[in-house]
């Protein structure tokens, strides 16, 4: 027998979001127009030469294409890509939550998935009802929760509110709890989504450390992430998606530094050694960028509420040039949030001479929108003429996360969606001008 | 105990991931290795159901009593409706008792799974599971419901008769039927939300298609008596008025229509969500 866990061959999966279906779901009425039109509609493109048949008319969406891998027994594999590059849907189809269009995978071995914390909570149960259920809804047995309801409850350190409704309770706490009744699975294959980027810094510390575990006790583990500091601290091989296909896969130093250079993976360092590669001009080189907290840790992740220091490293090898860093920020959706030039007053006008310099462009918390941020670096030689010396296009990237332990963001005491590319926080005046 | 710790070899279970097509088998295995789950869900719904109510859990008590009150005044005092010989207030109480348990039944089975539309999203389990704990968690408000009925029959001191003992199977088949027509909807209202305003017509119209409010007596024609008994509600309503009240409503060979009908509706319901369950998690 192969000691291989989960075998994936061929998986693909397309949706239909073709006119047909625009909407995930039709009513009746639609159904009904839609089955006296479309003959209609089809001469008519058939007579103008359009569409050949049914398929011209329903759009599909390919979020999934002939995908195959195998994973060995107490592996953990890490999955990585892009937003749609398609490992929700990977994780969907393993999970067994929706089916693959084609293709198969068989899985050896109690499947415990987890693609969201919380699933099932219910806000008018007590802490300790919710964890009963959502262990049900996570398939563990009565008996697996009875024997571990006090580590549950340690790990959650929510103890003193254990018989208090869920809904009185603040979204850090439910998410411990949520967070702890998970970490107590116990099955052979483990498929997480990326739910680690809850809490503040130190619970997430304490889940990924609850993840190695979990994969030292030779469970095997299927775990998709941004953060590639936790991919590559936990994984030994990682996957990486691009637009539904599988384009890389081997050692996860390898493939993480790969999917850097391509962009869009979380790094809070780069440094440049001078060879080839090297953002450089024709009298500066950049060595490294850096983020930094306020306490000058280097972090991929930053609380809402914090600013973060981008630190620009770079070395000046001709005197005389009046010089400009400047960076731009992105989203993860290539949008580009705002361009920063650096103004320091004493160095604004003033020829530089040769040396080493350290520029940091501090970012105020309570400005930037939840998700990902990518960074792009420039150096620019002013007067006589403007010159770019070097360009780092998407140098480093980090994620802003709202921990919502109690601290206020801009969010207030709201927990869902909340729009926007930035989210600052504003300052509200309030007159009470008359009663009625 | 988890296998891993004890260390023991075992039988893996093994899991195979590929598209369907066409019909499925019911895999009541599975469902039977998810009992727990469907006890929490069940346990869940009853748990929640009358959270933030002032009233609470006389709510399952109230509902059929005031709809009784008000037949009562309308059927029986205004229209003078027939009752078979018993008080009207207990006659149309004794049908509303399992009546009451099959509409709230339906009405939320058919939401259960657009309700639950983050769970399908998000975990795996037999997705069953859902519209059968919405059924199930009525039993208990039958139950209350069922107690005022026999506080009701001392008050109008009528003993219970001996068929009493045929009331859980008369109880079954109105959780037979239940289920049925629960599974059809549910998963019907995944794709087509007109069901939510489907819903509350089929619940009218079946209520006067039901003995509740007159007796079944009053349609005397054999055929359409036959016809009449294709809606399993009317053995269920019949049936518990002849066990209890001693009304002289012996469920006969009818009674054998109804069963048939509520099984096929139940085993093609279950068949019909098999079918539909694959795109339940994309389209919901």
């Amino acid at each position: 027998m192969s000691d291989s866990v989960v075998q994936v061959e061929g998986i693909s999966k397309c949706y239909h979001i073709g006119k047909l279906q625009n909407r995930g779901h039709a009513t009746m009425g639609e159904k009904i127009t839609q089955a006296v039109i479309s003959p209609f509609r089809r001469t008519a493109q058939l007579l103008q030469g359009h569409a050949t048949g049914a398929a011209d008319l329903d759009e599909l969406f390919w979020a999934m294409q002939d995908v195959s891998f195998e994973v060995k027994q107490g592996e953990l594999v890490g999955i990585i890509g892009r937003n749609g590059a398609g490992k929700s849907t990977l994780l969907k189809i393993l999970s067994r939550i929706t089916e693959p269009s084609s293709g198969t995978a068989t899985i050896h071995g109690r499947v415990g998935s987890l693609l969201e914390v919380g699933t099932g909570f219910h806000m008018e149960l007590t802490g300790r009802e919710n964890v009963y259920l959502n262990g049900a809804i996570l398939g563990m047995t009565r008996r697996d929760i009875d024997r571990r309801f006090d580590e549950i409850v340690a790990f959650s350190e929510v103890e003193k509110f254990l018989d208090t409704p869920v809904k009185h309770y603040s979204s850090g706490m439910s998410l411990r709890l949520a967070f702890a009744v998970a970490a107590h699975l116990e099955p052979e294959v483990l498929i997480v989504d990326e739910v680690l980027a809850v809490g503040d810094a130190n619970f997430q510390r304490k889940c990924i450390n609850k993840m190695g575990e979990v994969g030292g006790e030779g469970r095997t583990v299927l775990f998709v992430s941004h953060n590639m500091a936790a991919v590559t601290r936990m994984c030994k091989r990682v996957i990486m998606l691009n637009g539904g296909r599988l384009v890389d896969d081997g050692p996860a130093h390898n493939v993480v530094a790969s999917y850097m250079s391509n962009g869009l993976g979380t790094t809070a360092e780069r440094e440049w050694d001078g060879g080839s590669g090297t953002p450089k001009g024709e009298m500066a080189t950049l060595n490294a960028v850096r983020l930094r907290t306020q306490g000058g840790k280097i972090s991929e992740t930053i609380d809402i509420i914090e600013p973060i220091g981008i630190e620009i490293e770079f070395v000046v090898e001709q005197d005389g040039r009046v010089l400009q860093p400047q960076i731009i920020i992105m989203n993860d959706e290539g949008i580009e949030l705002f361009v920063a030039v650096d103004l320091d007053p004493e160095w604004r006008k003033r020829p530089r001479p040769k040396g080493q310099y350290k520029s940091v462009a501090w970012i105020p918390g309570n400005l930037l929108t939840e998700g990902m941020c990518i960074v792009s670096i420039g150096l620019w030689a002013l007067e006589p003429t403007r010159i770019l010396q070097f360009w780092a296009n998407e140098a480093v990237a980090f994620r802003v996360i709202d921990s919502m332990d109690g601290t206020e963001s801009a969010r207030g005491d709201w927990a869902g969606d909340f729009v926007g590319l930035v989210r600052p926080k504003l300052e509200w005046e309030t007159d009470f001008v008359a009663s009625n | 105990m988890s296998e891993i710790e004890s260390g023991q070899p075992y039988e893996k279970p093994l899991t195979l991931i590929k598209a369907s097509k066409g019909w499925k088998s019911l895999n009541l295995g599975e469902l039977w290795e998810f009992r727990e789950l469907l006890y929490f869900f069940t346990w869940r719904d009853i748990k929640v159901r009358y959270k933030q109510t002032v009233l609470g859990a006389s709510w399952a008590i109230l509902q059929p009593f005031f709809t009784m009150v008000v037949f009562s005044i309308f059927f029986g005092k205004l229209a003078k409706m027939p009752s078979d010989g018993i008080p009207y207030p207990l006659f149309s109480y004794a049908a509303l008792v399992p009546w009451t348990f099959f509409s709230n039944g339906i009405s939320k089975g058919s939401n259960s799974l657009v309700g639950g539309s983050n769970l399908l999203k998000k975990i795996y389990f037999p997705r069953m599971a859902l519209p059968i704990s919405s059924v199930l968690g009525g039993v208990v408000d039958f139950v209350l419901a069922f107690a005022v009925l026999i506080l009701m029959m001392i008050y109008y001191d009528i003993m219970p008769t001996i068929n009493i003992v045929w009331l859980p199977l008369l109880l079954v088949l109105a959780l037979v039927s239940c289920l049925g027509v629960s599974l059809w909807l549910s998963a019907m209202n995944v794709q087509f939300r007109d069901v939510r305003y489907v819903v509350p017509f089929i619940v009218q119209a079946w209520l006067f298609a039901t003995p509740v409010v007159y007796p079944a007596s009053l349609i005397t024609d054999t055929f359409w008596q036959s016809v009449y008994a294709m809606n399993p509600m009317v053995g269920v309503v019949e049936g518990f008025r002849w066990a209890l009240l001693g009304t002289d409503t012996a469920p006969g060979p009818l009674i054998g229509i109804s069963s048939v009908v509520a099984i096929i509706l139940l085993v093609s319901g279950a068949f019909y969500f098999r079918r539909m369950e694959r795109t339940f998690a994309d389209v919901v």
